[in-house]
């Protein structure tokens, strides 16, 4: 390879996050470089090796206004065809970085939006921390303390859910899902099976198992499967380990839900009495 | 009408997904036959579908949980749907209709009658607002509903009389066309557009269409010629052209009118486009509210075959191979949204994905595809036939041609405008015979409330743009229920996959009823606010980013219809003690004063 190519082919293109350059390569996710570079973007829905979903939209960031400015009646072109036009909301898991994007991440105005948004997820669902065996272990408590949540805010949707304690080792919860569908992937994408899935929709969505019985216990997930450790709620746990660590050394009594590279530590925490 | 099914076998499950499977492999089409025959769809029905089509369990249920119009319990013999839209709902002659039905025939709305005979229910608008209040019973459309004719059907119902043997005249479905422009003034007879774009070529017929200036007809507005252009460059093994016969934004019904008197310029348009692209299947995803037009349509598809102008060798040109599949849809506006749809004709829910990719390059089984509105499609045949200069000697520079209304709502004429590009909202009013207008939401409730001082605003991409829908609300309507109304449609119509949406339509629909029954703040209207901007601004797709339009722009165009509802006080906890005990009241049928509080 000639010094030249050589040159063009290391010469990275660079975006910009909250005033920080920061290269990538191409098919990376504004995500994947903020990651690579050390950069937090707040997200619960992501987790790097799986296909990033966009759903929870924590990783919501601003790219700037290179000045095209939009009538508000056009607002169902911008919305619709959004991706050529800049100054606007992403979510930074599925958007491509773009040469000279500048995005606006770690501000305080996304940082209450978010928080907003967690408090969302808190209230739709059933989330007792106190009576969690997850507490401490939870990433959806971390973010709430990162971001400053104090309460609630909305009033409570109190949803009747089904839990599933069918299988010998793995317990459903689904008062506690925050429909990531983290466990959806891992379980396709990682464990080469197909154990979970969201059914119905809007407010009544929710995780079904691919199983003649809609059961656990009749699928074929087994203890050993990532679908079974990845879920960053109370919602799928594994059975009697629950309290082997206590309150006080559990992942975030140690560790800050921004630091990168957690999801190993997450994943090895929940493993470490199984292996 | 067949005799209530106590007992289904697996065998007799099994040949109906076999018959239904010899007609088109499509989930939705295997699903609509269990849904019609055994009324409703039970697990075990879900497990043979899966086994037949080598689906995931997991993904047949979760889709039969996703529409509306498939069901996990059985429904009743007689399946009846009230629509809830503000110009075809059951309320919009004043009366509630659907209390009324379900009082008659003894049914908890949503609920099956004991006896299996009956079940009633509402449903988003079904496309009739020009026709009055509007329900569907078992997919069969009723309009120009009152008090007289509910209770006929009751009796109908009761007596269990074959919908055959009902009134003929109550299923007629008028066209109202009331004022025409390009599509619908000009005649189209079948194969001439076509053979004008077999004279001019590929790369003709692409300039043609590009240089007309046509742009999507859905509301959004992409530019027609450049998205068959992307579609015709990407590589992939198949290329798809898909009609997005969605319809389902409330006050939306001119596709009705074109799928009805005007298939042939649709299926041209569709069969103009896979010429340009290189696709040899096409599809036509109708709304499920539109079924009833389904044999009509095919029947227009197969006298196209016989004409040559599908199929194979088109108009005897080797290796133009094109066919058309209509697949119909089960209950769910997310998939107007072209991701969304495309999942759906995928057999899952109608999730809409992430972009990029854009369905141009990878759509349907993730191969380049067209996803063009009916009337694109429509308009796209007519400037095949006449060319590009004809369709741009109408409308505004940057809207070229014209646009067809759904006009419904307090007005003298309702139904279908076609005017050029540009025309003013008053100058629709006028021609619609609208007297002392409140309001015009243009674009359904995902578009624009517009208040009189802006009616001199002109419909056009530059200015407001529309797919079509344009709702009068009168001084003597109630604004607020209306945009409560709007509120429970997108609560209802979010597909739940991201949050700002999911929770984000549950909390706004919940502060607005808070406010509607007189319990809400000024603390409530800012969390609207703030709760609306929060919608609009994070939201996956359009459906989130537009569901808080008719508030916003309520509040800040007509702040009086909430403030007058406001209480007197700073802040009003959302539990209604009072309400709390209303199930305790039903338990021990009471509804004296002494039952309540206060």
């Amino acid at each position: 390879m000639s010094t030249e190519a050589k040159q063009n082919t290391i010469t990275p293109n660079t975006i910009t996050i909250d005033g920080q350059e920061i290269p990538f390569k191409d098919g990376q996710t504004i995500m994947d470089a903020a990651l690579a570079a050390g950069v937090y973007i707040p997200h619960l829905c992501h987790r790097p090796g799986l296909t990033p979903h966009g759903s929870c939209k924590l990783c919501v960031v601003d790219i700037g206004s290179r000045g095209v400015s939009f009538h508000n009646s056009d607002r169902r072109v911008q919305t619709k065809f959004s991706v050529d036009i800049d100054g606007r909301s992403v979510s930074a898991c599925t958007t491509p970085a773009v040469a000279g994007q500048q995005i606006s991440n770690n501000t305080p105005a996304l940082n209450e939006v978010r928080k907003t948004i967690t408090q969302m997820l808190f209230i739709e669902g059933n989330h007792i921390c106190p009576s969690c065996e997850k507490s401490g272990d939870c990433t959806l408590q971390a973010m709430a303390y990162h971001l400053g949540m104090l309460d609630g805010h909305f009033p409570q949707f109190f949803p009747r859910r089904e839990v599933d304690a069918s299988h010998p080792t793995v317990m459903l919860d689904r008062d506690r899902c925050i429909l990531c569908e983290l466990c959806v992937r891992a379980s396709r994408e990682v464990d080469g099976k197909n154990v979970f899935a969201i059914a119905g929709r809007g407010i009544t969505a929710h995780l079904i198992v691919n199983s003649s019985s809609g059961k656990l216990v009749d699928s074929d997930l087994e203890t050993n499967d990532m679908a079974a450790h990845i879920c960053p709620v109370g919602a799928i746990l594994i059975k009697e380990h629950g309290y082997e660590v206590p309150i006080g050394r559990r992942t975030f009594d140690l560790h800050q839900v921004g630091e990168i590279g957690l999801e190993k530590v997450i994943l090895a925490k929940v493993r470490h009495t199984d292996e | 009408m067949s005799p209530p099914i106590r007992t289904v076998t697996a065998e007799q499950v099994n040949a109906v997904i076999a018959d239904a499977y010899s007609q088109s492999n499509h989930l939705l089409h295997i699903l609509y036959a269990l849904q019609q025959r055994f009324l409703h769809i039970s697990h075990e029905a879900v497990r043979e579908v899966a086994s037949h089509l080598g689906l995931p369990i997991s993904q047949v249920e979760s889709v039969v949980e996703f529409y509306s119009f498939f069901y996990g319990t059985p429904r009743g013999r007689y399946n009846i749907l009230l629509s809830n839209c503000t110009s075809c709902g059951y309320q919009a002659g004043g009366e509630n209709l659907l209390h009324m039905l379900c009082h008659r025939l003894r049914v908890v709305a949503g609920k099956t009658r004991a006896d299996g005979l009956v079940s009633i229910d509402e449903t988003s608008c079904i496309g009739m607002c020009d026709h009055g209040a509007a329900l569907l019973v078992n997919g069969m459309p009723i309009t120009r509903l009152d008090a007289s004719k509910i209770a006929r059907i009751a009796d109908l119902v009761e007596t269990e009389t074959p919908l055959a043997n009902w009134p003929a005249e109550w299923f007629r479905i008028d066209d109202n066309i009331r004022n025409s422009s390009l599509l619908l003034k000009n005649d189209f007879a079948a194969g001439d557009g076509m053979r004008a774009m077999l004279a001019r070529n590929i790369d003709g017929t692409l300039a043609e269409i590009t240089q007309s200036g046509l742009r999507g007809r859905g509301g959004a507005g992409f530019s027609t010629g450049m998205k068959w252009k992307f579609c015709r460059e990407a590589q992939g093994a198949a290329h798809y052209v898909v009609c997005n016969a969605d319809e389902g934004e409330p006050g939306t019904f001119k596709d009705r009118i074109l799928l009805h008197s005007h298939a042939d310029a649709v299926f041209e348009g569709m069969t103009v486009c896979a010429f340009v692209i290189g696709a040899e299947q096409g599809f036509l995803y109708l709304r499920g509210e539109y079924r009833y037009l389904l044999p009509q349509l095919q029947a227009v598809l197969a006298h196209r075959r016989e004409l040559g102008l599908l199929g194979s060798s088109i108009l005897g040109q080797p290796g133009f191979n094109f066919d058309i599949e209509i697949v119909v849809g089960a209950g769910a506006y997310i998939c107007g949204e072209e991701s969304a749809l495309i999942e759906s004709l995928e057999g899952k829910r109608g999730v809409p994905r992430n972009r990029p990719p854009f369905p141009v390059t990878h759509g349907y089984l993730g191969q380049p595809t067209v996803v063009n509105n009916v009337e694109t499609f429509a308009a796209a045949a007519h400037i095949a036939l006449r060319g590009s200069t004809w369709f741009r000697a109408v409308g505004t520079e940057k809207s070229a041609g014209s646009k067809i209304l759904s006009v419904s709502g307090d007005c003298a004429a309702p139904g279908i405008y076609e005017y050029p590009f540009g025309v003013s909202i008053q100058q629709v009013l006028d021609d619609c015979g609208a007297k002392d207008v409140q309001a015009v939401q243009v674009g359904g409730p995902s578009g624009t409330l517009i208040n009189p001082v802006k009616f001199n605003r002109k419909l056009g991409f530059e200015d407001l743009p529309t797919g079509g829908s344009f709702m009068v609300f009168g001084q003597g309507r109630d604004l607020l229920a209306i945009i409560v109304n709007f509120a429970h449609f997108f609560a209802h119509e979010s597909c739940g996959f991201c949050t700002p949406c999911r929770v984000g339509t549950t909390l706004l629909k919940n502060g607005l009823d808070k406010i509607a029954s007189g319990h809400g703040t000024q603390y409530d209207l800012d969390e609207m606010k703030r709760m609306g901007a929060l919608v609009k601004r994070r939201s996956h797709c359009g459906l989130g980013q537009t569901a808080a339009n008719p508030i916003l722009d309520s509040l800040q165009r007509f702040p009086h219809v909430f403030e007058q509802r406001l209480a007197h006080s700073n802040f009003e906890p959302y539990f209604n003690l009072d309400g709390a005990l209303e199930e305790a009241r039903q338990v021990t049928h009471r509804d004296d004063a002494a039952a309540h509080l206060k």
